[in-house]
């Protein structure tokens, strides 16, 4: 028989507010001396009472709406209730019964649709480092707001899971609402996970969850190995059940974290310290009006408008920034004959840096190889020495630190170049001959 | 006055768990009286039962405020020396506990 996996998948997003998530604290954690960025609220103190932070409210509503869900118009929070140390009140105030956002979904570019279940807001957990026998607890990141974002069962294998996940990242960046760095943990995901008969509708009566694994490369080892340990189970007829699994990178396999008969039981009930939030229709639109044009709208709009392939469409489209610099130098081309499908190939096949290169640069570039361009490696050398002895003040700059100051070497080698010179082997020269410290090499 | 058998609306086994969860000690003694008087204390709220809701909203917040919200502005807060004052343990600027390896942000 064949088995196909079920997958849901949990995500959690910090977001990137100036303080916590119910008090003042500063939750710009990140790095900081232990213990530095708390106070009675989020330590947990005796009397202490939560105060709602609006941003993150507001933010939370952006992801959902992004999403396709619905905003609840009422919503309350609750005490997700369970003991360990890394949360000093003894509950996380969470949501379950009325999450601020309901039912959306996201298109992959295979063209599948994940359906998501719900978007929440909680706050996040101290950190725990566990060390010569003891546990030590760093609450800087006590309260710090946090999104869930769970999804239905709906992935079947780990290249969607892949999908998924960076469709979600660039989300996040594009309605800065976080940095969505997994390395730094802005951004962790949870899988749960079950096999079952190819054919079969019903979803299998248990699931394994995958938790705690801090690196997307790791997660999909855990989730490929997972799949093949329960496929391998079953066929051996064994039964599997419900528990949490973590990931063993040493030995390259998943390890049971909790059992069933462990499983928690958190007494959810409506956090009395909070009162209800009640969305106004007005506010959602509010929020709606303000947000970005998103990666997919946008990479349908290229497709349509410029008529480039939609691949190429959504390679432009990765960054808001990316975005910002294709479409200027697609206006600039306009006035130059160079049309959209040329400057998507130069920045795929150049890779230009967006922080330093202008995008009329490249116009200049893309138009200069029809006229010749300069490439050749002494001549440009020439130019950029040139251009160092007659700005001074930008090589100063630029050894202080300031990276724009580079723009400036650029502009000059390109005048003097008369607009010809190869911007990508400019840089590389001029960083070069920047970095020889004697001043006496540019002479 | 003490409860037969089926006036025991929590028995032994559901103290022991919810004092499990709530991560208190129990003596096997301590379990015998909170098993009773935490059922007498269900039955005395059971006596709400006998007034008719039929179509009344849960309350879960008596002060009537909705929104209640803040701006997004942080403020200075506890130095490390303020914030470690209670802890029996402490080390290197960190609250210090028994070793636990577990479950994280559940």
């Amino acid at each position: 028989m064949k088995y196909e996996p079920v997958i849901g998948l949990e995500v959690h997003v910090e977001l990137n507010t100036k303080s916590k998530m119910f008090c003042r604290c500063s939750a710009d954690y990140f790095g900081k001396e232990p213990n530095t960025h708390t106070c009675p609220v989020c330590l947990g103190l005796p009397g202490a009472l939560p105060y709602i932070n609006e941003q993150a409210i507001n933010d939370c509503i952006k992801i959902g709406l992004a999403l396709g869900c619905t905003i609840s118009e009422k919503s309350l929070f609750e005490r997700k209730n369970y003991f360990y140390p890394d949360l000093p009140k003894g509950y996380q105030i969470s949501q379950y019964r009325w999450p601020l956002c309901v039912g959306g979904k996201i298109t992959l570019d295979s063209g599948e649709v994940i359906r998501i279940n719900r978007a929440h807001q909680e706050e996040d957990t101290g950190k725990l480092t566990h060390k010569d026998g003891v546990t030590l607890i760093d609450f800087n990141r006590s309260g710090v707001p946090l999104v869930e974002i769970v999804t239905e069962p709906d992935f079947t294998n780990v290249e969607q899971i892949r999908d998924y996940a960076k469709k979600l990242q660039q989300l996040f960046r594009y309605l800065g609402v976080s940095n969505a760095d997994m390395e730094r943990g802005d951004m962790r995901l949870e899988a749960n996970i079950s096999v079952r008969p190819v054919g079969q509708k019903e979803l299998p009566p248990y699931r394994v969850e995958l938790k705690n694994i801090n690196s997307f490369r790791f997660m999909v080892a855990a989730v490929e190995y997972e799949i093949k340990r329960q496929i391998t189970a079953i066929e051996k007829g064994e039964k599997l059940s419900q528990e949490t699994r973590g990931w063993d990178e040493d030995k390259k396999c998943t390890y049971l974290q909790r059992s069933k008969e462990e499983a928690h039981d958190y007494r959810y009930f409506p956090e009395p310290d909070l009162p209800e939030l009640i969305l106004e229709h007005k506010k959602i639109q509010q929020i709606k009006n303000s947000l970005p044009e998103l990666p997919w709208i946008k990479s349908g709009r290229y497709k349509k408008e410029l008529n480039i392939r939609v691949e190429d469409a959504v390679r432009v489209t990765e960054s808001i920034g990316m975005s910002q610099f294709f479409e200027n130098a697609v206006e600039h081309g306009k006035d130059h004959g160079i049309n959209p499908q040329d400057i998507v190939n130069y920045i795929i096949n150049k890779k230009p840096d967006i922080e330093t290169v202008l995008p009329t640069q490249i116009i200049e570039e893309i138009k200069g190889k029809a006229i010749g361009v300069v490439g050749d490696v002494g001549e440009l050398k020439k130019l950029a020495k040139q251009a160092i002895k007659d700005n001074p003040k930008a090589v100063e700059d630029y050894k202080k630190g300031k990276e724009a100051a580079l723009q400036v070497l650029i502009g000059a080698i390109m005048r003097l170049s008369a607009g010809k010179a190869e911007v990508g082997k400019v840089k590389q020269i001029l960083a070069k001959l920047l970095l020889e410290k004697d001043g006496d090499q540019y002479a | 006055m003490k409860l037969t058998k089926d006036q025991v609306r929590l028995g032994r086994d559901k103290v022991k768990h919810v004092a499990k969860l709530a991560n208190l000690p129990l003596t096997p003694e301590e379990e015998e009286k909170y098993s009773e008087q935490l059922s007498k204390i269900l039955d005395y709220i059971d006596q709400l039962n006998s007034v008719d809701t039929k179509g009344v909203e849960p309350t879960f917040n008596v002060s009537g405020l909705s929104n209640v919200m803040r701006k997004d502005e942080s403020l200075a807060s506890l130095t490390q020396e303020e914030a470690l004052q209670n802890p029996s343990q402490k080390q290197e600027g960190f609250f210090v506990t028994k070793r636990v390896i577990g479950e994280e942000n559940g």
